[in-house]
């Protein structure tokens, strides 16, 4: 077989194959994934899925028809073992064999294993894949005492989840704050008095040394001051890991995932990669950055399928984030990094409020809760490179779409 | 089972079999119509599944809720009138069939 052959039917994997084909690419397009399941959205699968207000068929996100009206043939339930660059192929368990004149690799990436005594107990769940949500939303119902290990998205997403459901929830972070490595102190202490409100007990600074169970079942959570918390169940949510083992062996360059291009092409020519699986350096974050968001796999592999189909366009677009956790609606634009000043927009007390962040005195984030129309201006401004005066941001009578709709004139 | 048509900027359309009970967007999603993206899965975090109900139909849909309203403030193409978020349209009764244009563009 020639053609295209994508690795991974997520967002990235399905988004590049609908892209190449709609720009024109006419050979035959190959998708194989490890999963069972028709390509699905994720973002519900910690929220309104666990929740029980999206079922599991509203989660398909393509199915047959979209596949074969595009022309793309989808194999699912097939692991990709083993690349072999020289002789274009790829190798499926079972030993069956797809050759490709082009390939992208959208492997995405996996949750990050906890390694202490205990972490293989009945009881302890991981949060990617559907089957990964529908086992944890199983076992919500019959539990009553849930840890968290992590207060990263996922992990607070879960909190939320169960709070609502009525559980008793702890989230053990290690570190100072919740969601450091994503959003500024004032969100984390906005996000710390919400769950607070919400009955869930945090514990900052704290970390996890092993787990205590009955008959292998986890019945509790060993923390490192030496108290330990019941659980019935425990989520862990520490991070993930590029799934980019396959393009490690056949020898593609990898830093914490596949390096590539801003037309998602690796360093070997017709070997793309794209989504959570990929590192790329971001002109707007100034740096190398491998994020794990639907936009960035759906905006990569636009890319990566422009330039598969001969039509090339490179990825330019600032990352863009959310978080609904309770009756906060989180939205970023942009990574803060290292700010220089930061101006706040909004009542944090009301729980209505953005923080704009800049760096050099250029605009670079934004956080906004509970002000989606705010968010979408800021992810204008951004975008066109336009910073408002510090000023002018906190200042909630100032219209920062003026300065887009002034840009946007200036352009036409 | 009942419609939703899409008509393209350059009037081209299509139209599709949609359950009341998907939404628009998904609908659009699913089959690959073109210009719709739908980043959020219709979490009212993204507006990029906005377009343009056809004009004698708008009063047959329910009124945009105040979040919907706010995110239509900022869509990326042009606000109408009869703009809306598909993530948040069904085709409810007595439709049979909702007409819907797509923006020039989403982001």
């Amino acid at each position: 077989m020639t053609g295209l052959v994508i690795i991974g039917a997520s967002y990235a994997g399905v988004q590049a194959a609908l892209t190449a084909r709609d720009a024109g690419y006419c050979q035959p397009i190959t998708i194989v994934c490890d999963e069972e399941w028709l390509p699905y959205q994720r973002p519900p699968l910690s929220k309104d899925f666990l929740l029980g207000r999206i079922s599991e068929q509203n989660l398909i996100l393509r199915d047959e028809t979209f596949f074969e009206g595009k022309q793309i043939n989808l194999v699912l339930g097939q692991r990709a073992t083993l690349l072999d660059l020289r002789a274009r192929q790829v190798t499926l368990a079972g030993d069956n064999a797809l050759e490709f004149e082009k390939l992208l690799i959208a492997t995405g990436s996996r949750a990050r294993r906890i390694a202490v005594e205990g972490a293989d107990f009945d009881g302890i769940f991981y949060l990617r894949s559907v089957t990964d949500a529908i086992d944890l939303k199983a076992r919500l119902a019959d539990a009553a005492e849930i840890v968290i290990v992590g207060g990263g998205f996922i992990g607070l997403e879960v909190a939320a989840s169960a709070a609502k459901l009525g559980k008793k929830v702890t989230v053990v972070e290690a570190s100072s704050r919740l969601l450091e490595r994503a959003v500024s102190p004032i969100l984390s202490t906005f996000l710390l008095d919400t769950h607070l409100r919400a009955g869930v007990d945090v514990m900052l600074d704290e970390t996890v040394t092993s787990f205590k169970g009955n008959d292998r079942k986890v019945s509790a959570v060993v923390l490192g001051n030496g108290a330990s918390v019941r659980a019935d169940l425990v989520l862990v949510g520490i991070g993930g890991v590029a799934n980019d083992e396959i393009a490690r062996s056949a020898g593609l360059r990898c830093t914490n995932g596949i390096v590539v291009d801003e037309h998602g092409q690796s360093e070997t020519s017709d070997i793309f990669a794209a989504g959570d699986c990929a590192n790329h350096f971001n002109r707007f974050c100034e740096s190398w950055v491998r994020l794990e968001s639907v936009q960035n796999a759906q905006d990569q592999a636009k890319a990566a399928g422009l330039a598969i189909a001969g039509a090339p366009a490179p990825y330019e677009s600032v990352p863009r984030f959310w978080s609904d956790q309770y009756d906060v609606k989180l939205q970023i634009v942009g990574l803060a990094g290292q700010y220089h000043r930061q101006a706040v927009r909004g009542s944090v007390d009301e729980g209505r409020f953005s923080v704009f962040y800049y760096r050099q005195g250029r605009l670079v984030a934004v956080d906004s809760v509970n002000r989606p129309g705010e968010q979408m201006a800021a992810r204008r401004l951004i975008a066109a490179g336009i910073s408002p005066a510090p000023e002018q941001a906190a200042d909630a009578s100032f219209d920062l779409k003026s300065l887009v709709t002034a840009a946007d004139k200036a352009g036409a | 089972m009942p419609r939703v048509r899409f008509v393209q900027q350059d009037r081209s359309e299509k139209s599709i079999e949609v359950g009341r009970d998907l939404s628009v967007m998904l609908a659009a999603v699913r089959n690959g119509i073109p210009g719709i993206d739908g980043e959020c899965g219709g979490c009212l975090d993204c507006a990029t599944c906005h377009v343009y109900v056809d004009e004698e139909q708008t009063s047959s849909l329910p009124q945009p809720s105040e979040e919907e309203l706010e995110l239509l403030s900022a869509v990326s193409g042009e606000r109408k009138p009869n703009s809306r978020l598909s993530c948040q349209l069904k085709v409810l009764t007595p439709l049979d069939e909702l007409v819907v244009h797509v923006p020039a563009r989403q982001s």
